[in-house]
Order: C-alpha cells, then structure tokens, then sequence
C-alpha cells in the first residue's frame, strides 16, 4: 500500500492539469463566501472587508422585520411556485406526442420550431414582450380591439406579472425541456410495447400505461431538484420586466439585493450582501432537503 | 409498401390524429409570434402600428433594417460580443478540460474532496456583492476580463464532460500508453483531445450562446459605451426605449417618427436573433446530445 505522500506524488501531473480550475475556484468562488461576512459587519470601503465592525446580525433584522420583507417573500415563492406547476406538464405532453409520430418531417419540424426561442436571450425575448403587449401598438392589444375589447397595459398592470413571466417561459423553453423526456422514452424496452400490442392494447393504453410510467420517475426527480432552487428566479428576466407600476408583484430577492447594493446611491453593500447570504442558506438548506428527498423516491422508484 | 403496413384500429386512427392536431396547435403557437415579427420587422412603419401587419408582411420596406445599420452601437455592440463569445469560450474549454480530464480518473487521489469543492459551488454562493466588490478589487471593471473571467468555468459543464470522459475513453487506453512511456500532459494533448470532438462541440455551443445572450455581467461591470456588448445596446433600446432621437430626425413628424421607432425595434430584434437561428438548425443535435451526456448521470 502507498502512503498518501506517494500516491499523490505518483499523480502530480494530473493536480498540475487541475491548477489552474481550482485557482478560479479558490478566487472567483470561495473568496466571495469570505467576502460575504460584510453582511455581519458594516462595511466602508476605506476599512475593507476583514477590518470593517462587526453589528453581527444587525443586517439580517433590519431585512426580516422590514416592510418589503413578506412581500419580497412572497413574491418569490409564488412566482416559483406557479413557474413549477404551469411549467411541469408541458414538455411532458409534448414528448409523449412526439413520440408516437411515425412522420419524420412532422416530428422534425415541430422539434426544430419548438426548440427555437430557446436559443431567444432574455433582453430579446422580453423586448419582444413589450412589442407585443404594448398597450398602443402592439398586436395584442390590436387583435383585442379588432374584436371589441378595452385595450390592456399588460406591462404597468401588477396583476398579470406572474403570468406573462411564466407563460412566456413556457413558450420559450417547453420545446427544449422536453428533450430530457424524449431521451428517458427511447430508453423504454420495445418489447414492452410489442408485448402490448399483441395483447391488443390501443394506442391510448400503451401511453398511458407504459410511456407515462417509463418518465414519470424523471419527471419527479426533475421536479423535487427544481424545488430546491425555490429561491432562485429567472431573476435577469424578472428585472427587466420590472418597472414602476408592477413592482408590488414583481420584487424577487435577486432584484432587491441588485437594487439595493448596486443601484441605489446609498452604497448598502452590507444590507445587500446580507439579504442575498440570506437566500444562498436557505437556498442551500433547500437543496439539502430536497437531495434527501430525491434519494428516497429514486429508491423507491427503484424497488 | 402497402403490405408491410398493419392496419390500425379506428380507436388508434382517430388517437394519432388528436396527436398530430395537438402537436399542431402547439407548433403554430410558438411559430406565430416569430413570423409575426419576422413580417412587422419588413413592413411598412404605419401599417404595424396600425395593425394591419397579422401574419404577412404589408407594403414591404427595409426602413427598419436601414435604421438599425446605421445605428453606431449596434454595430460595435456586434463586435464586442463576437469578441467577448470568442475569447470566454476559448478560456472556457481549456478550463472545462483540465478540470474535467483529472476528475475523471479513478487514481487521482483525494478525487472525492476536490468533486466536493467543485460542487458545494454550485449549491452555495457568497452572493452578488461580494462577487461584486471581489471584481471591483481585482481592478477589472471596465475590462474585457471582467466578461470572460468570472464565468470562466461551469461546474455543471464539468461534470458533463467529466462522465463523457469516463465512458468515452477505455481505461486500456491510457494503460497502453502509459506502457509505451506516456505521461499524462502527453496523453490529454494527444489522445484525450482528439478523442474528444464531440463533447468539445457541445460544451462550445452551450458556453457561447451563454456568452452570446449574457447581459446582467456586462451591465453591472462595464459603464462605457465603446465596451458594451450587443445585449447591452439591446436592453437599451429595447426595454429603456433608448433610441437616439437624432438618429431619426430626418422624419418631421412626430406620428412617423414614432412608428418609425417600433419598427426599428422589430427589426432589431431579428438582426440580432437571426444569427443563431440560422446556425442553430446545424448544430440541434449537438444540443440534443448534450441533454442526453448530462442526464446519464445528472
């Protein structure tokens, strides 16, 4: 047996080739959890991070017990939540279907179409909602006049947030989510299905009875991981449809930390940097419980 | 032909087409909105603002298209994000490589401790001030390093290069050449890097089309125009309604001028879509099979 000294020296090219990763790592990964300890102290920039005051939790009270506390909270969790549910059922359907096309250009040309605004960016794709919706001219509002309805201010109303931010999501990336469908489908036994046709099970049966429980289990798991990223937006989105009139529904925690340490004149690096260490625990926590989850049903998935 | 067919019952037939009638719907969604914009984007400026555009273009001009061209921060907004994808990719891959390769061997001692440092990142972040203040410190806000260096690898990528690794490259490999006197900076040169073109045209797709569409780095450490990429110029026109009123002073009117603005936003939003929707049908299945790598073991 060698001894660790040994058995590292015998490999020394290999830590060499992982130099580099680990000191990106070390720099732009690690060194910012030891900068995140500004959120226990109140940091100035002349003093720096290691020799600014230590409040302790001062930061973390003043974020609980303020007024934008339960709102933010809320805004959140309900923005993921419906994100989840409205989201989940799409790919899966679309998968299901794709599956049981027999003609190659049908099956092609709707993955090809499906797939495309994946590749959108969130500036452009976000653009295109304002163009869109946009209370004057765009075609919504036009299509609703032509038929005798009250043109709307999607974007100012708070109201419709949530759903235009979910549902243009899953205009977006329903397609592209579903590959992860397909590829669990064509790892289902054919002869599960020839089993079943020659026992004369029709078309309905064999989806409901062999495919949906050959990705139901992926779809789970997809599902209880997703939920442990509950506090993480599509924050870049969300912040740029913000704007004045729909901030009562659209304030995430990503957004408020930005507009607090970033943008507002007063520089509360500490308040910021406190309210996002906030989220990363919890966050963290989350992904803990979730794993936890996810082991059991895959266990029990299993067996 | 007609023989080898065996024929289905009424109850499938009529399943098969509720399908393809579903599948249907759901294609011409997501296809309209993209030829609507498509047919505004070459339409005449009145005619959308009006809403006569619904499906085809209406009197068909380039005024949009002229408008955007002659737009001095698109185009260097064009440049800086070729560059910006160009360079971060490159760094990209050399990193996602020499971290994926030793990660995959089974002899790398203490393998389990460094996976652990790796992942634990992705599960926990310090947050975006101190990553913030981290860059500001470094003396790299307005520089191209501020672009390219903090998302210089994904744990997420790494792994998935890391199990294609694993299974791709048989352990007799690098025992034969280890026997013919191969050390392992040889053998990652020449055998892992060949060997590799697959996965390597994956994690490139997937990091520059990241780079491409990124905007929040750029908005948070870049404060000078000549440095912005396009998503920047992008989010300024299209979302703050930025556009330079100069640029359409030629039109008198203020009516036209208006239209005249949407219309170059529609355009904008092709130009700067375009370019990946007409290589992305190419490079799908490179997409496709990147899913399939990362749910082997996601």
């Amino acid at each position: 047996m060698y001894r660790p000294l040994e058995r590292i020296f015998k490999v020394w090219q290999l830590y060499a080739l992982l130099a580099l990763p680990l000191l990106y790592l070390i720099v732009f990964k690690y060194v910012p959890m030891y900068g995140a300890q500004i959120a226990f102290k109140d940091f100035t920039v002349a003093k720096g991070i290691w020799d600014s005051d230590w409040v302790g939790l001062k930061h973390f009270d003043r974020f609980v017990h303020s007024y934008d506390f339960g709102k933010i909270m809320a805004n959140t969790l309900l923005l993921n939540v419906y994100n989840l549910i409205a989201g989940f059922p799409f790919p899966l359907i679309l998968a299901l279907g794709l599956n049981y096309v027999r003609v190659r250009w049908f099956k092609k040309t709707v993955q090809m179409v499906t797939y495309a605004p994946h590749f959108i960016s969130t500036v452009v794709m976000v653009g295109m909602l304002f163009e869109l919706l946009d209370p004057r001219n765009g075609i919504v509002n036009n299509l609703l006049q032509a038929f005798g309805f009250e043109a709307v201010n999607f974007m100012g109303n708070p109201e419709y947030f949530k759903s235009i931010y979910v549902w243009s999501g899953i205009w977006q990336s329903a397609g592209f989510n579903c590959i992860i469908f397909l590829a669990a489908l064509s790892s289902i036994d054919p002869s599960l299905h020839e089993a079943a046709v020659i026992d004369g099970a029709s078309q309905r049966q064999r989806m409901l009875h062999i495919d949906l429980p050959g990705i139901v289990p992926v779809a789970v798991i997809l599902l209880i991981l997703n939920m442990g990223s509950m506090l993480d937006v599509g924050f870049e989105k969300v912040l740029l449809m913000q704007n004045p009139l729909n901030t009562r529904t659209s304030e995430v925690i990503d957004t408020y930390v930005y507009k607090v340490g970033l943008v507002s004149q007063a520089m509360n690096y500490s308040y910021s940097a406190a309210i996002g260490l906030f989220k990363s625990v919890i966050g963290f926590l989350l992904i803990l419980a979730v794993n936890q989850l996810a082991r059991k049903t895959n266990q029990a998935s299993l067996w | 032909m007609e023989h080898t067919r065996i024929k289905s019952s009424v109850g499938d037939r009529l399943f098969t087409s509720m399908i393809y009638a579903l599948l249907s719907v759901f294609f011409l969604m997501v296809l309209y909105p993209l030829i609507f914009i498509l047919s505004a984007s070459i339409s005449d400026p009145s005619a959308v603002v009006s809403g006569k555009v619904w499906l085809w273009p209406v009197q068909p001009t380039l005024m949009g298209y002229e408008a955007v061209f002659k737009h001095k921060l698109i185009g260097s907004g064009f440049a800086n994000s070729v560059y910006y994808t160009v360079f971060g990719t490159l760094i990209n891959i050399v990193m996602t490589v020499l971290a994926a390769y030793p990660l995959s061997r089974s002899d790398l001692y203490g393998k389990n401790v460094i996976m652990l440092l790796f992942v634990f990142t992705t599960m926990f972040s310090g947050g975006l001030i101190p990553g913030y203040l981290l860059v500001k410190d470094l003396g790299m806000l307005n520089t191209v390093w501020a672009m390219v260096l903090p998302g210089a690898l994904s744990v997420w990528n790494v792994i998935i290069t890391r199990t294609y690794f694993q299974t791709a490259l048989p352990a007799e490999l690098l025992e034969a050449a280890q026997i013919d006197g191969c050390n392992d900076f040889k053998f990652v040169g020449k055998i892992v890097i060949p060997l590799s073109g697959p996965i390597i045209a994956v994690m490139t797709l997937y990091y520059a089309v990241g780079h491409w569409n990124q905007y929040f780095n750029a908005m948070i450490f870049l404060n000078k125009q000549n440095l912005y990429p396009l998503q920047i110029v992008l989010r300024n026109i299209l979302i703050q309604n930025d556009v330079n009123a100069l640029m359409l002073s030629d039109i008198a009117n203020v009516a036209q001028r208006e239209a005249l603005r949407v219309l170059l936003k529609y355009s904008l939003i092709v130009v700067s879509t375009l370019p990946l929707m007409l290589v992305y049908p190419f490079v799908q299945k490179h997409f496709v099979k990147g899913v399939m790598i990362g749910s082997l073991k996601g």
